[in-house]
């Protein structure tokens, strides 16, 4: 929705010639180009993101280093993975809070299956066969059975975390058979000198960024999150997009999950508890309104950037590391915050 | 042979009898004006003809075949459009986008096919052209008056060719221009065969397009008649109760 100049406002003479409006009132808009990226939340988190790195550069010599800079993007990336899923979710006004436990279980259904020989393929599909499954159950309830998504989500929060322990018989899994050091290689080495899970990341943005402008399947997410009955009656199946879009979401847990246990190199039942906490943050800083209907595929990677640099902040100033959740609940709201006072401003 | 028929249809929402054996009869090409006071039942009978619900008892018939619509989608293939009176827009989306909804106009490269832009907008801005509103395709919905919603609503029904078009209170927020418009638009998709049912409060606008008035009264038809033997008075007589039935 770049490819408009503005026109004058032709309104005086609307009686007179119609044709000639009518050409130029289609060709019209209401913001164009840069004023448009200007106002969403992705831009101005960006900017938050800028100054808080020019202020650290002051602060800190050790920030600007190559080695700073490369842990900042691997960290940061996991949780854009899962952020960029959550998007989604969040676009049809619903919410996944189990995305930390899935974390978990993907690493041991993952791990158990590399561990008895198999090879990377095979830990590849279980892996995300476990993240389908369990997005297809939260969907399923959640837009079938018309459960409240919080309340689906925190059973599978509890159900999967359970599982997890159950079949992993509580035990950390380190050996991941034939495969193992290209499965390291893939989560924890990088190409041309950027982590291969930020590779990940940018090709899944990407992706996103497309699916959300170009498709079907975009365009009638972002319509039921606006008006879910109004989707309905125009002949979208809205529950089986609902329930593709639980599935979305784990599938992208999944994908962060096999890169996470590859990048730790060992797998234990514990994983991504309370990981759900700061997908949610990253993603609704990135822009995500949780009433549903607003997506940006870049916001996921800024908000998770923004979470990321908090952390790294407080560590290389010094500050000690228990502040770390203060400052992401903070950010939180003041995104919130910032986003109502666009909402007024633009009104 | 009649385009659409129904035949006792009974509608309950638990204790409430919305609708209680209505039948009515349209022709192709023909504009029945639906009127009735504040819930006579208007929108439930044009949401059981539109298939968002499915009637309790009674029959539906398009073409003397007997149908039955289980979503809005079967009636819409059976030639079925409709303007609902709340609109069902998605304020987050731009005109364009709404007018297309849930059948967007696609480029096809090899197996990927996405969303295109330029022919829907161009097709959009046609359309409100046509309705002579200044609706632009691009603009978001929310920011939107009364009349520009009401005119997305109302270019939804002409993407596809119709062969009835309901319209449940389409001038209820619009200006003075754009009621003109509205019922020029009505006349034109009769002259071009299409039936239309216009529910509608303003006594002008049916008596200026429509062949028939068809009066409800607490869910029952009380009056069916030509608009020529008729006249506002005996209409409004026959809303209100004042006239038992005609
Ligand atoms: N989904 C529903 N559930 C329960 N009751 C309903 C439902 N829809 C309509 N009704 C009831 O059915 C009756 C008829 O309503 P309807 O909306 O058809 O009236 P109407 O003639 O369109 O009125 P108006 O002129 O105000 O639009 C009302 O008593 C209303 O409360
Ligand atoms: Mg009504």
């Amino acid at each position: 929705m770049t490819d408009t100049t503005p026109k004058p406002n032709n309104a005086a003479q609307a009686g007179t010639d119609h044709a000639a409006i009518d050409e130029d009132i289609t060709l019209r808009q209401e913001v164009s180009g840069f004023g448009a990226i200007l106002r969403t939340q992705p831009f101005w988190v960006f900017v938050a993101i800028l100054f808080i790195g020019l202020v650290m550069s002051f602060v800190s010599d050790a920030f600007m280093t190559e080695r700073n800079m490369f842990n900042i993007t691997r960290n940061m990336a996991f949780f854009g993975i899962m952020a960029l899923g959550m998007s989604a979710v969040i676009c049809t006004a619903g919410i996944d809070l189990s995305v930390g436990s899935l974390l978990g279980l993907c690493a041991i259904t993952l791990g158990l299956t590399m561990q008895a020989g198999f090879g990377i393929g095979a830990g590849f599909v279980v892996c995300m066969l476990t993240a389908a499954v369990v997005g297809l159950i939260n969907g399923i309830l959640i837009a079938y059975l018309k459960m409240a998504p919080f309340v689906v989500t925190l059973g599978m929060l509890a159900m999967a975390r359970s599982i997890a322990m159950v079949i992993s018989n509580n035990k950390m899994i380190y050996e991941f058979g034939p495969d193992m050091d290209l499965f390291e290689w893939i989560g924890g080495e990088s190409v041309l000198g950027i982590p291969n899970v930020v590779w990940v990341l940018a090709i899944l943005t990407g992706v996103f960024w497309w699916v959300w402008k170009f498709s079907t399947w975009g365009r009638w997410v972002v319509a039921i999150g606006g008006n879910a009955q109004a989707a309905k009656l125009a002949g979208i199946p809205v529950e089986r997009m609902i329930v593709s879009v639980y599935v979305v979401c784990s599938l992208c847990t999944g994908l962060a999950a096999f890169m996470f246990i590859g990048y730790t190199g060992s797998a234990t039942n514990g994983m991504g508890a309370t990981y759900e906490l700061n997908v949610i943050a990253a993603t609704v800083i990135g822009g995500a309104n949780l009433m549903g209907g607003v997506v940006y595929a870049f916001g996921a990677s800024i908000g998770a950037a923004l979470v990321e640099l908090i952390r790294n902040s407080l560590l290389l100033a010094g500050i000690p590391a228990l502040w770390q959740q203060f400052f992401v609940g903070l950010f939180l709201i003041l995104a919130v915050l910032l986003e109502q006072i666009r909402n007024r401003g633009g009104k | 042979m009649s385009l659409l028929e129904l035949d006792n249809i009974t509608k309950s929402f638990g204790a409430i009898h919305a609708l209680s054996k209505v039948s009515l009869t349209i022709q192709p090409g023909e504009a029945v004006g639906l009127m009735g006071d504040n819930g006579a039942g208007k929108s439930t009978l044009m949401k059981i003809i539109a298939g968002n619900f499915m009637p309790s008892s009674g029959e539906i018939r398009i073409e003397n075949k007997p149908v039955a619509f289980h979503k809005p989608i079967d009636a819409r293939n059976a030639g079925i459009e409709i303007v609902y009176q709340d609109l069902a827009l998605c304020d987050n989306l731009t005109a364009g986008a709404n007018v297309f909804l849930g059948r967007e106009l696609k480029r096809k490269f090899g197996p990927i096919s996405m969303l295109d832009y330029p022919a829907m907008y161009k097709r959009a801005g046609e359309l409100f052209a046509e309705l002579k509103s200044e609706t632009r395709p691009r603009d978001l919905v929310r920011q939107m008056s009364g009349g520009q919603r009401q005119a997305v609503a109302i270019a939804r029904t002409r993407l596809s060719d119709p062969k009835l078009v309901l319209m449940d209170e389409p001038t209820a927020a619009i200006s003075v221009r754009q009621v003109a418009e509205v019922l020029a638009l009505i006349k034109r998709l009769k002259e071009t065969g299409h039936a239309v049912v216009l529910v509608s409060h303003r006594m002008p606008d049916v008596f200026d397009v429509c062949d028939r008035v068809a009066v409800l009264r607490r869910g029952t038809k009380v009056a069916d008649k030509p608009i020529k033997e008729t006249s506002p008075e005996e209409v409004t007589g026959l809303i209100i109760g004042a006239i038992e039935a005609a």
